[in-house]
């Protein structure tokens, strides 16, 4: 299933936040949770990844700190803060709302499916 | 398996050097994306690919988002996109830029200052011309070499070095009691700013001069510079003899201004401004200056062959008077600077082509007239004695012949296929510093060894 642009954009931000609400993490395992939780469906860019994660950070909804784990690399975490906390439930809310009524609506249209089915059936 | 890797880590090294080329994403971004390919190029491997086609693989995925977030920000110009593409990049890059440009404008005025101030104390340019044939490196390479502490933000050890250098180039030319018409003292005006032009490399590398990398970027860094100072000067040119047609046309002379105010400012502002053009504009440049080194090889090449056949057919010897080992250094120079170029702008894993081939005829030719020099200057001091011009001439002769003659060793066996390109290209990084020992010879040593002649 491919996902269009405009609803990848818009997701961006809440998916990111609330992956690293649970934990911080670095850009690559991000981009694996996130493939994950979708089964495959959001497949994200880099390119959308990592300006994604400085704004967030220029904003200051997340932090960044270097680190070397024992016998690797240098690697670059990034860990939610308060303010990113905050973001993330706003968002959430707004996102809630829009899901309620598109539920609302996807009932609505649902109650007038049915004709459809058996046309493509026949 | 090693041998895997060191692949693997010789092409993610190629590509680091692609992605900082690219000015918006800054040293520690291409650190983060290189951690994230290298992720992937594991996990790719641990599904059974071997290390180079994950690489691939991983290189292409990056390449592919690369392309799609300039599309998606050129098309969907929906405000929300390009927050997430552009914004946070191109503000900081901005601010990077008006920076660079401020730091500038104020070593400019810097070198304009250095150069004008000293006729506060009498010391004008027509009053005493000796003091500009001596210092004129001196003034207009110190606000360089500032421009460059600055914007590198060296350190304190770095600074003390470059001040220290600059003191000795300053305490060299003028405690020397040179005489204005001595041999001496014109061959300290060329070579202490040939001496400071490396102490501002220093400054370039922020320090690492050790660095082979650092170095090459320096020598890059250099025959750009060349080219946007030519132009700059070639439009000064334009405007001064524009501004002293129109002003004589309405009965003016601006002759005085021109000679004392645009030519000497402009000149040693330009000296910063094409430093900073190099940097600024470096997409400009980085087509040009191939292209002139493509064009201008084989023309030379045909030149020096032309002068060898000449020669043969004429058996005329060369005639070494002064200013043809001037000239003849001049030509070696020029042909390693078209070696030294090609070099730097050449990708190191490219296989050797035609274009090497006319290299090697270039510096081949080249050394052939070298040697027909380096005999006719022997026999001439053998026969007049040593004087600090000859000296100077024979030693820069032999500091440039022994650096092309083992460049051409090294190009026979890189276009025999026996060599690596890399040999070459540290071979040239690595000579850097005889050029700056011979300098600084002739700046410090030479003077009193020929009793200031």
């Amino acid at each position: 299933m491919h996902i269009a642009k405009d609803l990848v954009a818009a997701s961006a931000t809440p998916l990111v936040l609330g992956i690293l609400a649970e934990e911080e993490s670095y850009g690559y395992a991000i981009l694996k949770a996130i493939a994950e939780r979708s089964g495959g469906r959001l497949e994200w860019t880099e390119g959308l990844l990592y300006p994604l994660l400085h704004r967030l950070e220029r904003l200051g909804y997340v932090e960044s700190t270097w680190r070397t784990p024992d016998g690797g690399r240098r690697r670059k975490y990034y860990a939610i803060t308060p303010d990113g906390l905050r973001e993330l439930a706003e968002q959430r809310k707004q996102w809630d709302a829009v899901t309620e009524a598109l539920q609302d609506i996807w009932k609505a249209t649902r109650s007038i499916a049915p004709l459809a089915p058996p046309a493509l059936e026949a | 398996m090693t041998g895997n890797d060191t692949e693997l880590e010789a092409q993610i090294a190629e590509w680091r050097a692609y992605m900082l080329r690219r000015r918006a994403v800054s040293g520690a971004d291409v650190d983060e994306l290189e951690d994230h390919l290298r992720e992937r190029v594991a996990d790719l491997t641990e599904t059974g690919l071997r290390p180079d086609e994950a690489f691939l693989i991983a290189v292409k995925r990056m390449g592919r988002m690369d392309e799609l977030s300039r599309e998606f920000a050129r098309e969907h110009s929906d405000r929300l996109w390009k927050q997430l593409v552009l914004t946070d990049e191109d503000a900081s890059a901005a601010a990077e830029r008006r920076r660079g440009l401020l730091v500038m404008v104020a070593c400019a005025a810097l070198a304009v200052l250095a150069v004008k101030l000293p006729a506060l104390f009498g010391l004008g340019l027509d009053d005493d011309p000796a003091f500009y044939v001596r210092n004129l490196g001196l003034l207009v390479l110190a606000p360089l070499a500032v421009y460059f502490a600055v914007r590198r933000k060296v350190h304190r050890g770095t600074v003390i070095a470059l001040v220290g250098l600059f003191a000795l180039g300053a305490v060299a030319t003028n405690a020397y009691p040179l005489d204005e018409d001595s041999q001496s003292i014109v061959l300290t005006s060329i070579h202490l700013p040939l001496a400071l032009w490396l102490v501002v490399g220093i400054a370039y590398a922020a320090g690492e001069w050790r660095s082979g990398q650092k170095r090459m970027d320096f020598i890059r860094f250099s025959g750009e510079w060349f080219i946007y100072f030519v132009l700059i000067c070639m439009g000064g040119g334009v405007l001064a003899a524009i501004t002293v047609g129109t002003f004589n046309a309405i009965g003016i002379d601006a002759e005085v201004f021109i000679s004392e105010w645009l030519v000497p400012c402009g000149g040693a502002a330009a000296v910063v401004v094409a430093a900073w053009l190099v940097e600024a504009k470096q997409s400009v440049v980085e087509n040009m200056a191939p292209v002139l080194t493509r064009v201008f090889t084989p023309l030379f090449a045909v030149t020096l062959v032309a002068v060898l056949v000449a020669i043969a057919v004429t058996t005329n010897a060369i005639d070494v008077e002064r200013d043809m080992l001037i000239l003849f250094d001049l030509l070696l120079v020029v042909v390693l600077a078209l070696v030294l170029y090609s070099i730097s702008a050449r990708d190191p894993g490219a296989p050797a082509g035609f274009f090497d081939w006319m290299q090697l005829a270039l510096v081949v030719s080249a050394l052939l007239i070298d040697v027909l020099v380096l005999v006719a200057i022997t026999g001439r001091i053998t026969e007049f004695g040593f004087t600090p011009n000859k000296s100077a001439a024979l030693g820069e002769n032999l500091v440039l012949f022994a650096n092309l003659a083992w460049t051409a060793w090294l190009y026979w066996s890189l276009v025999k296929g026996r060599k690596k390109f890399a040999r070459l290209e540290r071979w040239q990084t690595d000579y850097v510093p005889v050029y700056a020992a011979w300098a600084w010879v002739v700046v410090l040593v030479f003077p009193p060894l020929f009793a200031f002649a």
